[in-house]
């Protein structure tokens, strides 16, 4: 990554362009990645938005970004960034516009819409190399109705939908290798606590074209119960953990962009949480506890 | 102006290629195809300088539809039936963006049981999401209606998105002769698509369609939409005497055929109105002074006009292609609310059910239709909602069902 601009935290942005005093709750790991990845693809944008917590940015007749703004429903985000593109380039071609009139179409939804229901969407925008990008703050539930379980939420999480002596019995769903299996230009994981990773993957989505696609993890002080001032720390300690890998897929390929080589165990992600609480509280869930170890430590198997 | 043959699918893509649409998102659904095949065609061959896109469902084909519109070029879609119901999120969403572009519905039966003929349920499910809707007889008007419907649409006064119905197979797949107009005339008619102050472009933020939170500012934008659909009545008066005065055809928000004389007055929607207008000579020519008022526009509701035509008749009969369950015919339900307290408002207006899943209304029937209106008249007694299914054709069910449950039991041995 020699020829990129973002090497040191000092190169990142200094001018911040996300208004404040939006409505999120404080320590928002969703507001955390939208607001460094606007700084760095400026306001030149137009964000097309699905049903989700984000969708409290834009509250009539206020809105805290400086480019535009387009809600559109909880599944078909991806077909409104499709509209404006398409749209766009004929403007382009028809010459009714000028270049520099011309906008990234940028689709923001959680988690909910990106795993469910609005995948149909999005697969389709990559089978037709729609030129865009795509945000998808993940914060492991239906948080802006209160966190009930999504297919983004993890095995053992106490959910709004889940609040048995295990949590949610079912397992996250790989949305990284759905997208990719799909051959987009670029999918990559990132999350706010890592803002060099961060900034180094939107750099590459921002030089090139076709369907970029990123899944950023959203630590939710209110979904997952804890203190807001500790949304960076659980953030560094999913990807110190292995938990959350951060890793890029183009051109065929699956790069991890970080590779914990010591990872520490697991309990120290999930006991910083009130959501994990009862796998400490009782003897019981010690199995589950095992389980989640060993999910990771399959999965970094080999990994190197 | 040339007047060829042609399908109501076929007038359907002409009056998107006339009126210079820029983008067409897409998606096949009978009896819709053909009009997305041809246009499909017209682009692939270079006729058409247009971008066509086949999404991958009716609700990603609208949101694509109103997004584009949103940014500023001229959208036409098409769909029909369930897909209608599939992107129907959209149809009430992309209304509130106040995006001006036309979407045809070749209207088709309902699921469940699924079919492919039409009637009105299908379009009826739009009626109240902010869409003004066109309905059209006969494959000339679905060409102006698309062309008038764009003027509509784009009106400074109006900016609402409509829909153009036509009835699948009756008018889908029937040929006509339809005059096609000149396209310079039609350049005349229809200058290029202003998006005014909606469209995204660098430097000019736009926020569309952000949330709203209390009651006060949801209603201050669902009044707005209401009002500007109100408003579409006047200008499509306006819209509609351009028309004529460029390709010599006369549009009004109703038809009136025979009314003027007429004691009673059959109501329809669509092509099975040309039904009603030929019973309508035959039961002249039995000298019952019969007519028939058909709404081409339905939202906005032509409240003055059907006011003004069923004034001071005795009977009117609503023919209802249609079915609300649990309450009867829709249009005889608009037609009732139009008309309650109007001082010289007919004292009898009758209930028919009809022509669901394209099933025919025969001659008889209208003959029919008008004796049981003219008995209420005569007697002051309104008889409740019929719904029109022979004997005979009671017979025939039964006759499979039997051959159904015989096949049944042989196999049961």
């Amino acid at each position: 990554m020699n020829d990129y601009k973002y090497k040191h935290v000092k190169d990142l942005p200094t001018t911040h362009l996300l208004g404040a005093g939006t409505p999120m709750c404080a320590g928002c790991g969703g507001l955390e990645v939208v607001k460094e990845i606007y700084d760095l693809i400026g306001e030149n944008t137009v964000f097309i938005n699905a049903a989700g917590c984000m969708t409290l940015l834009a509250v009539y007749p206020f809105t805290p970004f400086r480019g535009s703004w387009l809600y559109t429903a909880m599944a078909s985000a991806p077909a409104g960034a499709q509209g404006v593109r398409d749209a766009l380039d004929i403007l382009l071609k028809k010459g009714r516009i000028k270049p520099e009139e011309d906008l990234e179409a940028v689709v923001l939804t959680g988690d909910g819409a990106a795993y469910g229901m609005g995948l149909s969407s999005t697969s389709a925008a990559i089978d037709r190399n729609l030129d865009f990008i795509y945000i998808c703050y993940d914060n492991e539930g239906y948080g802006n109705t209160g966190q009930q379980a999504s297919a983004a939420s993890p095995l053992g999480a106490r959910t709004a939908t889940s609040k048995g002596p295990h949590g949610f019995s079912g397992h996250k769903k790989d949305l990284f290798a759905i997208w990719a299996a799909n051959r987009p230009a670029y999918v990559a994981t990132v999350t706010g606590a890592e803002p060099m990773d961060l900034a180094c993957k939107i750099e590459k989505a921002g030089r090139i074209a076709g369907p970029r696609l990123i899944i950023a993890l959203a630590p939710c002080p209110t979904g997952w119960d804890f203190d807001p001032k500790e949304t960076v720390a659980i953030g560094k300690l999913a990807v110190k953990t292995g938990i959350w890998p951060l890793k890029e897929y183009m051109d065929g390929k699956v790069t991890h962009t970080v590779i914990p080589r010591r990872r520490p165990p697991v309990e120290e992600y999930l006991k910083r949480q009130g959501r994990f609480s009862h796998l400490f509280s009782s003897q019981s869930n010690d199995a589950l506890l095992q389980e989640i170890q060993g999910q990771v430590d399959a999965y970094w198997e080999g990994i190197d | 102006m040339k007047r060829v043959l042609m399908t109501g699918n076929s007038a359907a893509a002409w009056g998107a290629r006339l009126a210079g649409a820029d983008y067409v998102p897409a998606f096949p659904i009978t009896p819709q195809t053909e009009i997305i095949e041809t246009l499909a065609l017209w682009i692939d061959t270079g006729v058409m300088d247009c971008r066509m896109v086949t999404l991958e469902s009716e609700h990603s084909m609208i949101t694509a539809a109103g997004a584009a519109a949103a940014t500023g070029v001229r959208v036409f879609t098409a769909t029909s039936s369930q897909g209608l119901l599939y992107g129907m999120e959209m149809i009430y969403t992309v209304a509130g963006w106040r995006v001006p572009f036309v979407m045809v519905n070749v209207s088709r039966g309902l699921s469940s049981p699924i079919t492919l003929e039409p009637d009105h349920n299908d379009i009826l499910a739009a009626r109240d999401s902010g869409f003004l809707q066109i309905h059209c007889a006969t494959c000339q008007e679905v060409l102006d209606g698309i062309l008038i419907a764009y003027r509509l649409a784009e009106h400074e006064r109006v900016r609402l998105p409509v829909i153009v119905n036509l009835d699948g197979f009756y008018l889908s797949f029937t040929r006509e002769p339809v005059e096609i107009p000149d396209a310079g005339a039609v350049s005349r008619f229809l200058p290029p698509f202003d998006p005014e102050n909606i469209r995204f472009r660098a430097r000019t933020p736009l926020s569309e369609a952000v949330a709203v939170l209390g009651g006060t500012l949801y209603s201050y934008f669902r009044y707005e939409i209401h009002l500007a659909a109100l408003n579409a009545v006047q200008v499509f008066n306006e819209i509609a005497a351009d028309y004529t005065s460029v390709f010599g055809r006369t549009y009004e928000t109703v038809e009136s055929y025979r009314t003027d004389d007429a004691e009673l007055v059959f109501v329809m929607m669509g092509s099975f109105a040309t039904k009603a207008k030929a019973a309508v000579d035959m039961l002249r020519q039995a000298g019952l002074a019969v007519g028939l008022l058909r709404p081409i526009l339905l939202r906005p509701f032509p409240l003055d006009q059907i006011r003004r035509v069923l004034a001071g008749k005795k009977g009117v009969a609503v023919v209802d292609q249609n079915l609300s369950m649990g309450k009867g015919g829709v249009l005889h339900t608009e037609v009732a609310s139009a008309l309650h307290g109007q001082p010289d408002a007919p004292t009898v207006l009758t209930s028919f059910i009809g022509g669901l899943g394209g099933r025919d209304i025969s001659a008889e029937e209208f003959y029919e239709m008008a004796s049981i209106t003219g008995k209420a008249v005569i007697e002051g007694l309104t008889p409740p909602p019929r719904l029109l299914l022979t004997e005979l054709e009671l017979a025939e069910i039964r006759k499979l069902q039997a051959i159904a449950q015989k096949k049944r039991k042989d196999k049961q041995g």
